[in-house]
């Protein structure tokens, strides 16, 4: 293993902002804490996730958002040709 | 981040029914969401999955998985399940259903089929209560435990389910959260790999109908209580011992895959 290239995966947040429900599962339990709510709501009335502004390269790609929303209105992609580690 | 407005997994559902009715910070979605992946990643053509359901909330399921599916009456999932899984012992059948509705008027069908060792996935989604009616105490509420039907807290005592499934003879028993997504959804893969009768309680919040009557607030705080609560213990030998305890905070809640065996399977 080259150690010198290794380096901790970083993810691109999508989020498919009709279906959130606002219940903050994403929020609270992203490891690397860079959701927050956002300042709009969607057609319902709910905040949706957004990055941390200061955050915006801090998501590790570990997924758990994308596991756990009860709605699949959020997801990440790998960025800089990560490969998908499943 | 960007505006999506497709999801990767929405081939696996029927996505143009969501956002489902499920309320917000209820846990059944993450279990349906769960068991798409499971889908996904078990190699198995998703022609060959079968999903059944039984009532309420959680019976819900059915009607979102893009798999063949049967919404079936109350308590008759599983009876539904095995005619299917002993016709075609080549399908990959999984039943998700709530506790109310596997354990009370479906009880002794759950306990034949576990003796039987029938080639079934059954996830129990259980929030101690009959969700969609309103909130009615039912047969996992927890001692004390408030409902519409036990305003002063249930007195009766609930059943213990990994004990359950594992004296009636299950081959895989397990329980997670929704906060485990990870383990319930390898729990759920191992079930699909798995000849038997394979069980998984999932604890999940109910926030509209148990969550309010038990000051356990929002979604996410029955959510964040099981982050405190919950003790992983794999294996756990005394099943009996593992009962749910929601009024006493200092009571652990015990998670786990508590029991794989080989078993005959029944027709199989
Ligand atoms: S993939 Fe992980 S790190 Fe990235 S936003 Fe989601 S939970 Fe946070
Ligand atoms: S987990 Fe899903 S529904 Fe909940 S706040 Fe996040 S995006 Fe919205
Ligand atoms: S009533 Fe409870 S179980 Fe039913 S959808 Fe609402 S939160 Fe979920």
């Amino acid at each position: 293993m080259d150690l010198g290239r290794a380096r901790v995966p970083q993810g691109e947040v999508h989020v498919i902002v009709e279906r959130c429900k606002e219940c903050n599962f994403c929020i609270k339990y992203c490891p690397a804490q860079v959701l927050e709510y956002s300042t709009q709501t969607n057609d319902k009335g709910y905040h949706y996730p957004v990055m941390v502004a200061d955050k915006a390269d801090g998501c590790v790609y570990c997924k758990f958002c994308d596991l756990i929303c009860p709605e699949l209105a959020i997801y990440t992609t790998p960025v800089d040709g990560d490969a998908d580690a499943g | 981040m960007t505006v999506a407005t497709i999801h990767p997994i929405d081939h696996l559902m029927r996505a143009d029914r969501l956002p489902h009715i499920l309320c917000a910070g209820c846990g059944i979605g993450t279990v349906i969401h769960s068991y798409v992946h499971a889908i996904n990643e078990s190699g198995i053509d998703p022609d060959r999955h079968v999903c059944v359901s039984g009532i309420g909330c959680s019976g819900r399921a059915a009607g979102y998985v893009n798999v063949d599916s049967y919404h079936t009456t109350h308590g008759r999932a599983l009876p539904f399940a095995l005619g299917i899984a002993v016709h075609n012992p080549e399908l990959t059948v999984t039943v998700i259903s709530g506790d109310g509705d596997l354990i009370a008027i479906g009880g002794n069908h759950f306990i034949h089929a576990a003796r039987r060792n029938v080639n079934l996935n059954v996830i129990c989604i259980n929030n101690f209560n009959y969700g969609m009616t309103g909130g009615q105490v039912g047969p996992t509420t927890p001692v004390g435990a408030r409902g519409t039907t036990a305003p002063r807290g249930a007195v009766e005592q609930p059943f213990n389910l990994p004990h359950l499934a594992k004296a009636a003879g299950a081959s895989f028993v397990a329980r997670w959260t929704v906060l485990h997504v990870r383990q319930f959804t390898d729990a759920v893969l191992r079930s699909m790999e798995k000849k038997g009768f394979c069980f998984t309680e999932v604890l999940s919040p109910c926030p509209t109908s148990f969550g309010r009557r038990n000051d356990l607030g929002e979604g996410i705080e029955e959510v964040e209580m099981y982050r405190q609560r919950c003790r992983i213990d794999n294996g756990a030998g005394e099943l009996e011992q593992l009962g749910i305890d929601i009024v006493d905070p200092s009571q652990p809640i015990t998670v786990g895959n508590f029991v794989d065996i080989e078993r005959e399977v029944f027709l199989g």
